[in-house]
């Protein structure tokens, strides 16, 4: 046996770093993880559509699968490991407390179609979720169903389309900033809008002159995540606002990011008409390797009754679920069952442990180390707008410039230091962006640890040390992966090896 | 504050860094009026005893299905999920990471969602899937909107057997997309004629195996009478468990496959989150709306996987994107996968026939009773029976014997009198012959 010439190891693995081979290929027939009795003999009712012939499933015992899946986590950044510092996802810690209560049999364990006299603590608890969110937006309804802030988007700009068709109207320009995140365009043409995109100012926000020159009777909404996806409160959100009101259009706000002013500030004060709040970035649901999340959505009373099925009702007999459109006016329903339940349980045991008190401190520390970050790193780096910033730090690529290095290779330089990369390319407005969102719960000595790599990283870029860059990463699980072979020829799923003869051909 | 890391000496030393004598100087460009003077009307921050008391007394008002005998089904199931399912999926390798945007960091979610998709293709008997969607019902939706944009044809005939909710989220999505749809009225007895219904227009027939009612039906004649009419046919399955017994939805000619995976993996939750299972034919897969992992290789000639196709998507194709979904069920897919892996050709063949076995021993029971009638001639575990007199106060009378004795059609359809006698009733490996015979004893006595 000779040395694997990448590893330099007989094994092909390397200390902790371990290979792992996948489920399939792994497979042995006859082989189970799990005990299930044999089924009693019953004469089948499937009607002659018995399956027939193998699934192709693989045949692992437990102690394969537990140990198949710990070397795959292994394989993963994550939050309980490190600052996670990718902008406009709010990574922030994910209380164990919330995975504890989720977990209690008498939430967990429920069917979401129970008599609805057996699921009342439930109910409450939705109920209970509607009033912190209403309460810390100022807003006087919510949607909660929708499954995550896309959803959420969805809902907000459904219920926008029933309140215009409702008083005939058809107008359907939706205004969007060209720093907006793409699912608002997205969402905007799936509510059969047509998008126009308004440029943004020299200061990072929405250009108020060319705002006003979109306006006229065919605009229907705008979609404004606000603070917006450079970081930055947009200040003039209530002329915004007063203007869209004045010609009978309608503000959606995108509150992705409304972690910066949760507890500050109320969305309601600023004039808006709804907006989703992502409980997997303000309320610290965990992100999960890409979902679940939730999107539950607020609105002014002007849309309150467009809200999608189901919603909680509380009166004398209790609390009640209307699944059921009764006045015509709801737009339906979007989601199945009842919305992310498990989300609402983690996301309230959340804002309960903060309190009204606690969460003006998270914001309030979220946008400190943001500003820190930037002010720490303003020379070393290029910041992309001058002056202080919300929840975020954004920079340009302008500090690279003829060193060679680009915005990728400095983030893949980062995973070498032991960092997740902030958010690249985006907002498309700055050019090489570098979004980077450390949120509240990163202590000051781990933002020094980043502000010196950082600064560091850009020295050395600067300094020429440029294969440093091209080279990164070079101590992750895989190095730089060919996304551009991925694409041309998809291989989206394992298939069984071809008998050689076949292959030959 | 016990997630807040920062001391306030650490507060003053940054403010100082950044020139700024306060936080709240940091709002500066938030409208004065609109910045809050005093702390919002909520309750203050609370230890962690406090709080998990405080959601256990709301949990304690519940009835959890682990204390009642348990035959509710309708979209989500009641299955036992093992134990090393739920201890993998809290590792905070995978619970606290984010979508797989830096691949070389993010190998162990790729792979099992590569995995994943595998595992959805082979028991959907498809080509590809995706790496999920929100839940079964949203993906039934999104189906019907990509065979529109397959077919460039905007008439969706949807199956009177298919799921209430997901046909009514189809619906929401139809109205403002002008999609036109012909609504099959409900279909108890699992009779309709839905190949009448497909004409030169028609971009697809979406139809529910087993269906919402519980039948089982065999899809090949309609998926001919599509295929002949240029129309797609999108198969959804409520209960994935079924496919582990029965044919799967590609072999019966399916386009598009939906369905909700939480029966796989992932506790009842009140609902949710669950995980939608997208599958469709190769040809379609740049039609296809959601994630999908791709296999590749690294500098070093390493095999690895790497998010991809993603010119579908909204982030970078915006207004022109399949789709507006970003975030998806990840976590949940992991569960899924998780209890697959466990089970494997063997175990998932086996608890389908469990299920199978079960409910064949309910539908004996209940067909007994004087007055009860089971509506199914082929189901998997669920099917539906008409009593006497309406369900809903029968099932209410139910429960006070700590029986979940099913779903009434009329909670979906309280303005049909001639569905409101309808029981929907399901048994899973889950329910035990003592908890059949205390069900049918009790709806003995009841009727």
């Amino acid at each position: 046996m000779k040395p694997d010439p990448i590893t330099d190891t007989f094994s092909g693995d390397r200390g902790l770093r371990l290979e792992e081979p996948l489920l399939f290929e792994q497979d042995r027939s006859g082989r189970c993880g799990v005990d299930l009795p044999a089924p009693p003999k019953v004469k089948s009712r499937l009607g002659g559509l018995e399956r027939k012939g193998p699934i192709g499933l693989p045949g692992l015992s437990e102690p394969q699968v537990v140990r198949h899946y710990t070397r795959l986590s292994q394989k993963n950044y994550a939050i309980d490991m490190g600052l996670y510092t990718l902008g406009s996802c709010t990574m922030k810690h994910n209380p164990r407390l919330n995975e504890r209560a989720v977990r209690m049999p008498g939430l967990a364990d429920l069917h979401p179609l129970q008599p609805i006299r057996t699921v009342q603590g439930a109910l409450e608890l939705m109920e209970q979720v509607a009033h912190w969110l209403k309460t810390l937006t100022g807003m006087p309804a919510v949607a909660l169903s929708p499954g995550a802030g896309a959803h959420g988007e969805l809902c907000g700009m459904m219920a926008i389309r029933a309140a215009l068709d409702d008083r005939g109207d058809k107008r359907r320009r939706v205004l969007v900033p060209e720093s907006a995140h793409g699912t608002n365009p997205a969402t905007a043409v799936a509510c059969g809008f047509t998008v126009d995109p308004i440029p943004a100012d020299p200061s990072g926000r929405v250009d108020l002159a060319a705002f006003r020159e979109k306006l006229g009777p065919d605009v229907a909404a705008i979609m404004l995540t606000n603070p917006n996806t450079c970081g930055l409160f947009e200040r003039d959100i209530v002329e915004i606002a007063d203007a869209l009101h004045k010609i009978g259009a309608f503000f959606y706000c995108d509150g992705a990011n409304f972690n910066a002013i949760v507890g500050r500030v109320r969305p309601g004060d600023l004039g808006i008409d709804c907006m989703h709040i992502n409980l997997h970035k303000t309320f610290s649901t965990p992100h999960g390797g890409g979902g679940p999340g939730a999107g539950p959505v607020v609105f002014s009373d002007k849309l309150a009754s467009y809200v999608p099925l189901p919603f909680v009702v509380h009166d004398a007999e209790g609390f009640r679920l209307v699944e059921q459109a009764f006045d015509g006016k709801s737009f339906g329903r979007l989601k199945g069952f009842h919305g992310q339940m498990g989300m609402f349980v983690r996301a309230l045991a959340y804002m309960m442990s903060h309190g009204g008190d606690g969460l003006a401190q998270v914001s309030g520390d979220a946008v400190l180390n943001a500003n820190y970050i930037l002010a720490s790193l303003k020379s070393e780096m290029s910041p992309a707008f001058p002056g202080t910033c919300m929840h975020e730090a954004l920079f340009d690529d302008e500090f690279l410039k003829g060193t060679g290095v680009t915005t990728l290779d400095f983030a893949k330089a980062m995973i070498d230091e032991g960092y997740h990369p902030m958010t690249m390319y985006f907002p498309l407005i700055v050019h090489g962006a570098m979004l980077i969102e450390p949120t509240e719960t990163e202590s000051k000595d781990s933002l020094d640890r980043f502000i010196e790599t950082m600064a560091a990283l850009a020295k050395a870029a600067k300094e020429g040390d440029k294969q440093r860059f091209l080279d990164a990463p070079r101590f992750s699980p895989r190095r730089r992966l060919d996304e551009t072979a991925a694409a041309r020829h998809p291989v989206l799923r394992w298939k069984p090896p071809q008998p050689a003869s076949e292959t030959a051909e | 504050m016990r997630y807040l890391p920062l001391t306030d000496a650490d507060r003053r030393d940054m403010l100082a860094k950044i020139g700024v004598t306060s936080i709240d100087a940091l709002y500066d460009d938030v409208p004065k009026r609109a910045r809050l003077s005093k702390p919002v009307d909520l309750p203050d921050h609370q230890g962690e005893l406090e709080v998990e008391r405080a959601i256990a007394a709301l949990a304690a008002k519940n009835l959890n299905a682990g204390q009642a005998a348990c035959f509710l089904g309708g979209g989500a199931y009641r299955h036992h999920v093992p134990a090393a399912v739920d201890h993998l999926i809290q590792r905070g390798e995978f619970l606290t990471s984010y979508t797989p945007y830096q691949p070389e960091v993010t190998q162990g979610t790729l792979q099992y969602l590569f995995e994943f998709q595998t595992q959805v293709a082979l028991i959907t008997g498809m080509d590809v899937a995706n790496a999920s969607m929100y839940d079964g019902a949203t993906s039934a939706a999104e189906a019907v909107m990509m065979a529109t944009r397959v077919t460039r044809r905007t008439r969706a005939v949807v199956s009177g057997g298919l799921h209430p909710h997901y046909g009514e989220i189809t619906a929401t999505h139809a109205r403002f997309l002008e999609i036109d749809l012909d609504l099959a009225p409900p279909d108890p007895e699992g009779n309709e004629d839905l190949i009448a219904r497909i004409d030169g227009a028609t971009a697809c027939v979406i139809v529910q195996n087993p269906s919402f009612f519980g039948h089982l039906r065999d899809l090949r004649k309609l998926s001919a009478a599509c295929r002949e009419k240029g129309a797609l046919l999108i198969v959804a399955v409520g209960e994935t468990v079924s496919l582990g017994a029965v044919e799967s939805p590609g072999a019966m000619g399916a386009d598009i496959v939906v369905a909700e995976g939480q029966s796989i993996g992932n506790a009842l939750g009140f609902g949710g989150p669950y995980l939608g299972l997208f599958a469709a034919r190769d040809k379609y897969v740049r039609q296809m709306p959601g994630r999908l992992v791709g296999e590749t290789l690294d500098v070093d000639g390493r095999r690895g996987w790497v998010l991809t196709l993603a010119t579908r998507e909204q982030h970078i194709r915006r207004e022109k994107a399949t789709s507006n979904i970003c975030t998806n069920s990840g976590l949940c897919a992991l569960a899924f996968t998780i209890h697959l892996a466990l089970l494997g050709e063997e175990g998932f063949r086996r608890l389908a026939a469990l299920n199978h076995a079960a409910a064949v021993q309910l539908a004996e029971r209940l067909s007994a009773i004087k007055g009860v009638t089971v509506l199914n001639d082929a189901f998997f575990n669920e099917f539906t029976i008409k009593l006497p007199r309406p369900a809903a106060g029968v099932v209410d009378r139910l429960v006070e014997r700590n029986i979940l004795g099913g779903i009434p059609a009329s909670r979906f359809w309280p303005d049909e009198p001639a569905l409101a006698n309808l029981l929907i009733v399901t048994a899973t490996e889950t329910n035990t012959v003592a908890e059949m015979d205390a069900f049918a004893t009790a709806l003995g006595e009841i009727l």
